[in-house]
């Protein structure tokens, strides 16, 4: 009886399910995403009544906003480099600072909503402009609060010294990603409000 | 240290109530796959007295047995129950049950995920059915949804749609449909990271690369339809003007966003049994399937081609021509590789030493139903039959002979191919041979009439018609398939009842099969494996089986 060779078993290298994992829901939200930008592009220029983009959009506050936002995304890379090498002041300053200026992008978010409705009377019922523009750039805050909500848990955690490097460094990794994507659609998102959108 | 010896407690052992228990709080994924089979049958045979009532009033012209609201709100919860209550949650369960047994995992990558979804599946559907009792809402007005399976606009705004049954919709479907993601992503972190050693992706049983498909299918297109049904709840609550024609808001954009889910999800619903019939027909042919590369290339195919073909669904719409020309394209394009499919199903069997078992012949009887369901979806996507055809009973033919004559009669094949893995005890297969045939004669009663009736003009969706228009005499054959089916069922449900209490004990591999799963006992142990197996070629168990002419050697 010859048995069979086990020269062709080949080693699992597979990568952390908890990584597949945060990549497939990744996926599944950026087709979230997208069907609420295809309604904001579809619909530009189609409202019926004012008020219309270029009448309330003010980009000043908004390009600061973006900045901020965009910045995150590096202070969190910086924060995980300090956690990988057991440095937890680095983590936990550059994660503090991460979350001030999530928290920045969500405050310009609101001011910038207070300006629509209270100054220029566009809510989401307004007109298709107020209806797609609610949706897309509040789903998007609603992201940004979901992950300051995962930083900050993080955060409270280390504060506690409950974050240990070896067996925590792959899920504040994890947060990492999803900051990341949310960072990614604001890009998409930004561009097709305030710069597709903007057009007469 | 001395550790007490522990004492593993037998269900049988166990008071009713916490062997319930012990099942609610399981996250095994076998228990949660068998929950999911479980509550999709449940739902069948909600769905299924619809689906009799409506055969009932159709029965006769100007039939009053259904008012018709009664009528719509039938087709519109027949459809959903099947398409979102029954297909999704059955498959997804099977794709549950075999997926780790047969990558020779001990559970899937996400446990408690898992039987998160389970329960939002479950408390989704019993949300909608809830709208029999809570749609009517303040206005006293609704009940059961009424707007058909795909909602239209503007049938699902405000003015048109009064009372809660849409919202009962929308929100029964959404949650569902969280349950049906992270089930997807449960499958995707399982299938790549979960492997026994040896199990390379082109070892992996057919039945894991179709369902490692439907994964990615259900991650790319339910978030759409979620989507799509949240600007309608903003439509409906916050005043929003989305779907709203008196705005300058679009009507047509709620069909391709639905549509864009909707044809991938056509796709979700018969690519798991494709995998079914691609496991199943080898080991009753005794050969090994034919063109295995072939198979995983034409499984990505049709999903890559499923996100580009949604405007076929829509070409009564009044599209530009190039566009509809664009997608009729396409629609014939998909048939290609699910043709290579078919042929290569024939040559698996063809020269075969084939075993006529019931799960065999139901897999036969799948080829046969899908394959003239098949051909007649290639006849709708010549755009002009489509503008002739379109909402007529041509179409509800069409897609029962794929859904039902596809996709059921693969779940059926498969039940009696892994219940004895499930059970350990074999269902009776004299009993199953009744059951297949009352199964293909009341389909091709019910469902072949139809394309004649839809040929002559009558259309979908309407409660009742005039006599002497030529619908009689097929209304009431189609009708007449009816009884065979609820026949079919009550000896399925029967069979399943009698085989559990005294059924002919299954043995670890009862069809002298290939896949990891057989390498176990039956019903498998709650690890899976004692010892975490290792795989040496498509076909592991063949090797383990016959050392001196194994598959590794031909690789």
């Amino acid at each position: 009886m010859t048995s069979i060779p086990h020269t062709n078993l080949i080693p699992s290298s597979a990568p952390s399910r908890g990584k597949v994992g945060m990549a497939c829901l990744i996926f599944a939200e950026c087709w979230f995403f997208a069907g609420f930008i295809v309604a904001y592009l579809f619909y530009i220029g189609k409202s019926s009544s004012g008020p219309l983009p270029r009448e309330v959009i003010d980009i000043k506050p908004v390009l600061v906003n973006s900045a901020a936002l965009i910045a995150s995304s590096f202070t969190v890379i910086v924060a995980l480099r300090g956690l990988a090498r057991s440095h937890m002041g680095v983590f936990r300053f550059w994660m503090l600072l991460t979350i001030v200026l999530g928290g920045y992008f969500i405050y310009g978010t609101a001011m910038e909503w207070k300006s629509f409705i209270v100054d220029h009377h566009l809510t989401i019922s307004t007109n298709l402009f107020g209806t797609t523009y609610y949706s897309l750039v509040g789903f998007h805050a609603f992201h940004v609060i979901v992950g300051l909500c995962l930083l900050t848990s993080i955060l409270v955690l280390s504060l506690m010294g409950h974050i240990h490097v070896v067996r925590d460094h792959l899920r504040v990794e994890l947060v990492s990603w999803y900051w990341h994507f949310v960072d990614a659609v604001w890009i998409v998102v930004f561009t097709t409000v305030y710069i597709v959108g903007m057009r007469p | 240290m001395t550790t007490a010896p522990i004492h593993p407690i037998s269900e049988t052992s166990m008071g009713f109530g916490s062997r319930v228990h012990s099942w609610v709080i399981s996250v095994d994924h076998k228990k949660l796959g068998m929950m999911y089979i479980g509550a999709g049958l449940i739902f069948f045979m909600l769905g299924g007295i619809e689906a009799t009532l409506m055969r009932l009033q159709l029965m006769k012209p100007l039939n009053d047995m259904l008012t018709p609201h009664g009528f719509n709100q039938m087709f519109t919860m027949h459809g959903t129950t099947m398409v979102f209550l029954v297909g999704m949650p059955v498959l997804l369960g099977f794709g549950n049950y075999l997926i780790p047994l047969m990558i020779g995992a001990r559970d899937m990558a996400f446990p408690r995920l898992n039987a998160f979804g389970l329960w939002l599946f479950i408390f989704g559907g019993l949300l909608l059915y809830y709208s029999f009792i809570g749609g009517d809402g303040l206005y006293g007005m609704g009940g059961a949804p009424d707007v058909g399976w795909f909602a239209y606009s503007p049938l699902t705004s405000k003015a048109f749609s009064v009372g809660h049954a849409t919202d009962y919709w929308i929100l029964g479907i959404m949650v569902s449909g969280f349950g049906s993601m992270t089930t997807a992503i449960n499958f995707m972190a399982t299938i790549v990271c979960m492997r026994c050693p040896g199990m390379t992706f082109m070892r992996m049983p057919l039945f894991v690369w179709l369902m490692f498909t439907v994964g990615i299918l259900v991650l790319l297109a339910l978030p759409v339809l979620t989507g799509a049904q949240v600007m309608l709840l903003f439509d409906r609550f916050l005043g929003a003007h989305f779907f709203d024609p008196q705005q300058q808001g679009s009507v047509i954009f709620w069909q391709h966003l639905f549509w864009f889910f909707g044809h991938p999800e056509v796709y979700i619903l018969i690519l798991p049994a494709f995998g079914m019939i691609c496991e199943i027909i080898p080991v009753f042919s005794r050969k090994v399937i034919f063109g295995y590369p072939l198979m995983v290339a034409a499984t990505l195919s049709i999903a890559f081609i499923s996100l580009g073909v949604w405007v076929h669904h829509m070409f009564s719409v009044g599209l530009p021509p190039w566009l509809n020309s664009i997608f009729a394209a396409s629609t014939f394009l998909i048939a290609v590789p699910t043709g290579m499919k078919m042929f290569n199903w024939i040559g698996t069997m063809w020269g075969g030493n084939i075993r006529f078992t019931v799960s065999m012949m139901f897999a036969t009887g799948f080829l046969v139903m899908f394959l003239f369901g098949g051909l007649t979806g290639i006849m709708l996507a010549v755009v002009p039959f489509d503008w002739q055809l379109s909402d007529s009973y041509f179409v509800v033919g069409h897609f029962h002979y794929v859904l039902f004559g596809g996709t059921m009669l693969a779940v059926f094949s498969a039940v009696f191919y892994w219940f004895p893995k499930a059970t350990g005890r074999l269902l009776s297969e004299p009993m199953g041979k009744w059951t297949f045939w009352m199964f293909m004669i009341g389909l091709t009663l019910t469902f072949f009439p139809m394309h004649l009736s839809g040929v002559l003009g009558m259309p979908r969706r309407v409660y009742t018609y005039q006599p002497g228009r030529g619908f009689e005499l097929w209304n009431l054959i189609s009708s007449s398939g009816v009884p065979f089916q609820i026949v079919g069922v009550l000896l399925l449900v029967t069979n399943i009842i009698k085989s559990l209490i005294n059924g002919r004990v299954a043995g670890p591999d009862p069809w002298d099969a290939w896949t990891l799963e057989w390498a176990t006992s039956s019903p498998p142990p709650s690890e899976n494996f004692s010892k975490i197996p290792t795989c040496t070629s498509p076909r592991p168990l063949w090797d383990r089986k016959h050392p001196e002419d194994p598959d590794c050697f031909y690789e």
